[in-house]
């Protein structure tokens, strides 16, 4: 009878799932590790319960920031999660830093099985739970403030999206502590990947969690292309959209056509999976070739997906920390387009080994260096915006900067790649793993960060600490170039990435170089908490409620910090590109308006949360052929959505008097505070009132 | 007193460290061993050269540009309003553009001529050579002699190889850094390579698509042999090996690394054709 049920319950579930019992059973330092990830996992998910129990919030939690349907405070969530993952990821990829120090000639400490983990998951969380939330949430809190807008297009699909992302992101989590992750790297290649090669319950994993998170993504995209294109406020044009605006547009449009081939690929392998179908199997008429071209005509706007909002942020910061209008904007949104149309006509320069005849690979090599045009002229575009201006090097600018010069090395590197007869050569090697981290880490990373601590006094009322953000920043900067240029060397001596032990004696010490640059990589992320800590230990000093500490041009500096969630008191009509820069220059930004109305914002709702749980717990219940869980999955996620459309009640009505005086407390601030000049903005004497 | 106590210790071990930094260098294509990779490093140094001037003027102008027009700096210029010149714009459009009409007339060549499937031209008869990867090692037949070789490839000198490869398992690819390039191996598919040594070694190959945990050790190494060495070299194989049968064949296909290379006195006529038909048929 037990026999009958259990089997039926549990699915393939049995003890040997628990990290703790193979660590028990096979005390290893490699099983060791893993354990101790999970009960990481486990103490920090019991700490953070028992935080907000003692302090009471969980009713503050859920009303004013889980079910919120406010762009605001979606955007910080995203970035909390990217975050939370990017700390997962990091020190997975410290360890497997560690682990090819320790393994040339010699075992190491991580197991083959255990390092291949370590590889798939930081590369799928890399991409998918800390980029994308990032950037997501990036645009999610700018965008809407600087178009003049009180919300997103469809604020309830906004909430969903977050909690798909984040149900996904839980599933990763999971996967720590109840079974084992894929094998098969970020990019999941059949037929490895297939029942015949990979029957465990890792692949299911990755392919569920990829799944969620890219029908998450589609629909943000789709979201926020029409906030762009319908809620812009009175004047704004398109061609007076601040520049981050427009890479928030591509990077929304690029996400609305390459997503669907990824989610495509993932249910294909799936269908493979778990109902016996042959798309990339090497039986019955199977072609892994299929999948490496669906995956890359994802894969490859993907990174642009990335880039392009980073982008956005360089152009703003270099703008403003220069004080100068924007050089060549015409030419910047020209060469933001055609990066964006040219990212879905390279996608083959990701296989050129597959065997394909060299026309083929002649012709996507050569679009593949034209990217490298417009890709160019932004960088001059940023630094013509410097010449002639005043820059001043907070940490914002710092990381531009950086960027640019680190950038372009990885675009040089890029252009070896491009030409097909040296790809054959460092192909799948440590050149490529250094190449891609040479343009993510300062065409992504570097620049999610500048957003950060750019808007971080927008978002919370006070300035991020300069000091720690400069150690971050240098830790960031040399750590790169010790943990990644060693890979250049190493990738075109030949060696394969996604080794897990090393033969060659001549590689030691450029692992080594490359194992210090990760221990730096990681006291950059501790630092980065740090001054977190410490700038919220020292808030009341570096308060900017007036809301303009940098001397910023565009409306999301026009608005009090934080802004209220109507975001503005009566919308703004714009005349220019720089509308706050010109405005208070000629003393009509802080001018209060004649009279307030009611303002109709989305009420809070729970089918965002609700939603994101049953998701993921259909996906558990998947990966672990526990049908029963994944049926009721379904149907209650059915339910949820049909439950929500009953809801008739969806809007709440701030109410004019309320927001006057919200209005008059933050007029009034203005009126008191001290306007200063540029030299002093890194100081307490800023209060976010600009001198002009 | 301290400092010049220490300072022998470092100027010794800091050029050990160099030097055996360096040496990583001979696995690559810096010390290329064929034709192949030969012209591949040459494509390098142009395509090197011309990238100093694409990079160049960024990595001069940002920091130059940021520092002089820093906001302490009372001594220059300030428009914050010019915000566009022809000129400029000219010059970050052009030149770029210009750049990567030449390159890609440069990419457009060698791609041909370096093609993996093309054959190199040469008055010798190109050696056939069959490679199949498993997990985790390669087999590489050689049909004119009928003999097969695990984790070895022996080719001789001066003669151009033509590989035909595919893969008993997962998809695969074939990197020997120091000759050629690298292709895939795909189940039930045949994909080429051709590459030539150009001077007697040893160069090591390997597998460099990730296939599971033994992965890492699937490495083989390619001897190049002078003709007479290469002829002893097949002699020794057939005198030395066993015949690579049925239960040998069903092993291949099994999981595992091996340390040495295995000699097959003789392998079956269609061996290849018959590899690539039965990864295609239903797992059982």
């Amino acid at each position: 009878m037990t026999q009958g049920i259990w089997p039926a319950v549990l699915g393939r579930f049995d003890w040997q799932a628990l990290p703790f019992v193979r660590a028990w059973n096979n005390p290893t330092a490699s099983e060791i590790i893993g354990a101790g990830a999970a009960l990481i996992v486990i103490i920090s998910a019991i700490f953070v319960v028992v935080l907000i129990s003692r302090l009471g919030k969980w009713r503050y939690l859920w009303s004013e920031w889980l079910t919120s349907l406010d762009h605001k405070k979606i955007g910080i969530m995203y970035i909390v999660l990217a975050f939370v993952m990017l700390s997962r990821a990091l020190i997975e990829a410290v360890l497997m830093r560690m682990q090819q120090a320790a393994a040339i000639n010699n075992p190491g400490f991580i197991a083959p099985d255990h390092f291949s983990q370590l590889f798939s998951t930081h590369g799928s969380i890399m991409i998918f739970f800390m980029a994308m939330p990032f950037l997501t949430g990036l645009i999610n809190y700018v965008m809407p403030l600087q178009i003049g807008s009180r919300d997103v297009a469809f604020p309830l699909l906004n909430s969903i999206s977050l909690w798909l992302t984040g149900g996904a992101a839980g599933l990763m989590m999971i996967s720590l502590v109840i079974g084992a992750f894929s094998t098969g790297g970020w990019s999941g290649y059949p037929p490895y990947t297939e029942l015949a090669f990979s029957p465990g319950v890792g692949t299911d994993y990755w392919i569920l969690a990829v799944t969620l998170g890219s029908i998450g993504s589609t629909l943000t995209g789709l979201n926020f292309a029409v906030t762009i294109y319908k809620m812009r406020c009175p004047g704004m044009n398109l061609m007076r959209m601040p520049l981050f605006v427009w890479t928030a547009l591509c990077t929304s449009v690029l996400m609305i056509f390459a997503m669907p081939p990824l989610t495509v690929a993932t249910a294909l392998l799936a269908l493979d999976r778990y109902l016996g179908f042959h798309f990339f199997t090497n039986d019955l008429g199977g072609n892994m070739m299929n999948y490496a071209n669906l995956f890359w005509l994802f894969g490859h706007p993907e990174v642009y997906i990335l880039i392009l909002p980073a982008f956005g942020v360089y152009s703003e910061v270099v703008s403003t920390f220069s004080t100068k209008k924007l050089y060549g904007y015409t030419s910047l949104v020209l060469a933001t387009a055609a990066i964006a149309v040219l990212s879905f006509t390279v996608w083959v320069h990701h296989f050129f080994t597959m065997g394909q005849s060299a026309d083929i690979n002649a012709v996507f090599g050569i679009v593949t260096i034209a990217i490298g045009v417009p890709t160019g002229v932004k960088i001059y575009d940023w630094i013509w915006t410097m010449f002639l201006g005043e820059v001043r090097f907070t940490v914002p600018m710092l990381y531009s900067l950086a960027f640019m010069m680190t950038f372009v090395l990885g675009g040089l590197t890029g252009i070896i790649l491009a030409f097909p007869p040296l790809d054959y050569l460092v192909h799948n090697t440590l050149f490529l793993v250094a190449h891609f981290h040479n343009m993510l880490i300062p065409g992504l990373l570097f620049g999610m960060l500048a957003g950060y601590h750019y808007w971080f006094p927008k978002a919370f009322g006070f300035r991020l600490n300069e000091k720690w953000g400069r150690i971050a920043f240098g830790c960031w900067v040399f750590g790169f170039y010790l943990a990644f240029m060693p890979l250049y060397v190493l990738g075109a001596a030949g060696m394969a990435r996604r080794t897990q032990a090393v033969f060659e004696p001549a590689f030691l010490p450029w692992l080594y170089i490359a194992g210090v640059g990760a221990l730096v990589l990681f006291c950059a992320l501790a630092s980065l908490f740090v001054q977190l800590w410490v700038s919220i230990r020292e808030r009341d000093a570096n308060r900017v409620f007036a809301g303009d500490p940098w001397d910023g041009r565009g409306l999301e500096w026009s608005t009090s910090a934080p802004p209220p969630e109507y975001n503005y008191a009566v919308i703004p009509r714009v005349q220019g590109l720089d509308p706050f820069y010109d405005g208070k220059r000629n003393d009509d930004s802080y001018a209060p308006p004649s009279s307030y109305d009611d303002i109709e914002l989305p009420k809070n709702s729970m089918t965002g949360p609700v939603l994101g749980v049953v998701a993921a717990v259909t996906a558990f219940g998947l990966v672990w052929h526990m049908w029963w869980l994944a049926a009721i999955g379904v149907l209650a996620s059915i339910a949820t959505v049909i439950t929500r459309s009953f809801v008739r009640d969806v809007h709440q009505i701030i109410r004019a008097d309320e927001i006057e005086r919200t209005e008059r407390r933050w007029l009034s601030a203005v009126a008191a505070a001290k306007p200063i000049p540029r030299e002093v903005e890194m100081t307490s004497a800023n209060q976010g009132l600009a001198e002009v | 007193m301290k400092i010049s106590r220490c300072r022998p210790r470092l100027l010794a071990v800091l050029p050990l460290f160099l030097l055996s930094g360096c040496t990583v260098l001979k696995l690559g294509v810096l010390n290329h061993a064929g034709p192949i990779a030969a012209s591949q490093w040459h494509l390098y140094l142009i395509v090197g050269a011309v990238l100093i001037f694409v990079a160049g003027p960024v990595l001069l102008l940002t920091p130059i540009i940021a520092w002089h027009y820093r906001l302490s700096n009372k001594h220059h210029a300030f428009r914050p309003k010019w915000s566009f010149s022809w000129k400029l714009e000219g010059f970050i459009w052009i030149p770029p553009i210009g750049i990567v009409i030449g390159l890609g007339f440069v990419l457009w060549h060698f791609t041909h001529t370096l093609d993996p499937y093309r054959p190199i031209v040469s008055n010798q008869q190109a050696l056939e050579i069959q490679a199949v990867g498993f997990d985790w090692k390669w087999l590489f037949i050689y049909p004119d002699s009928q003999v097969a070789v695990i984790n070895q490839m022996a080719i001789p000198v001066g003669r151009p190889v033509h590989i035909s490869l595919t893969s008993g398992t997962v998809m695969q690819s074939m990197l020997v850094p120091q000759l050629a390039g690298q292709i895939y191996a795909m189940p039930g598919m045949t994909t080429q390579l051709n590459l030539a040594a150009s001077k007697p070694g040893n160069y090591r190959g390997e597998n460099t698509q990730f296939n599971g945990s033994g992965f890492q050790n699937e490495k083989f190494d390619v001897v190049a042999l002078s003709p007479a060495d290469y002829d002893r070299w097949l002699t020794h194989v057939r005198a030395s090996g066993r015949p690579l049968d049925g239960k040998a064949l069903a092993d291949l296909f099994n999981n595992s690394s091996l340390q040495q290379p295995i000699f097959f006195s003789s392998a079956p006529p269609d061996l290849f054709k018959h590899i690539l038909v039965r990864t295609q048929e239903p797992r059982s």
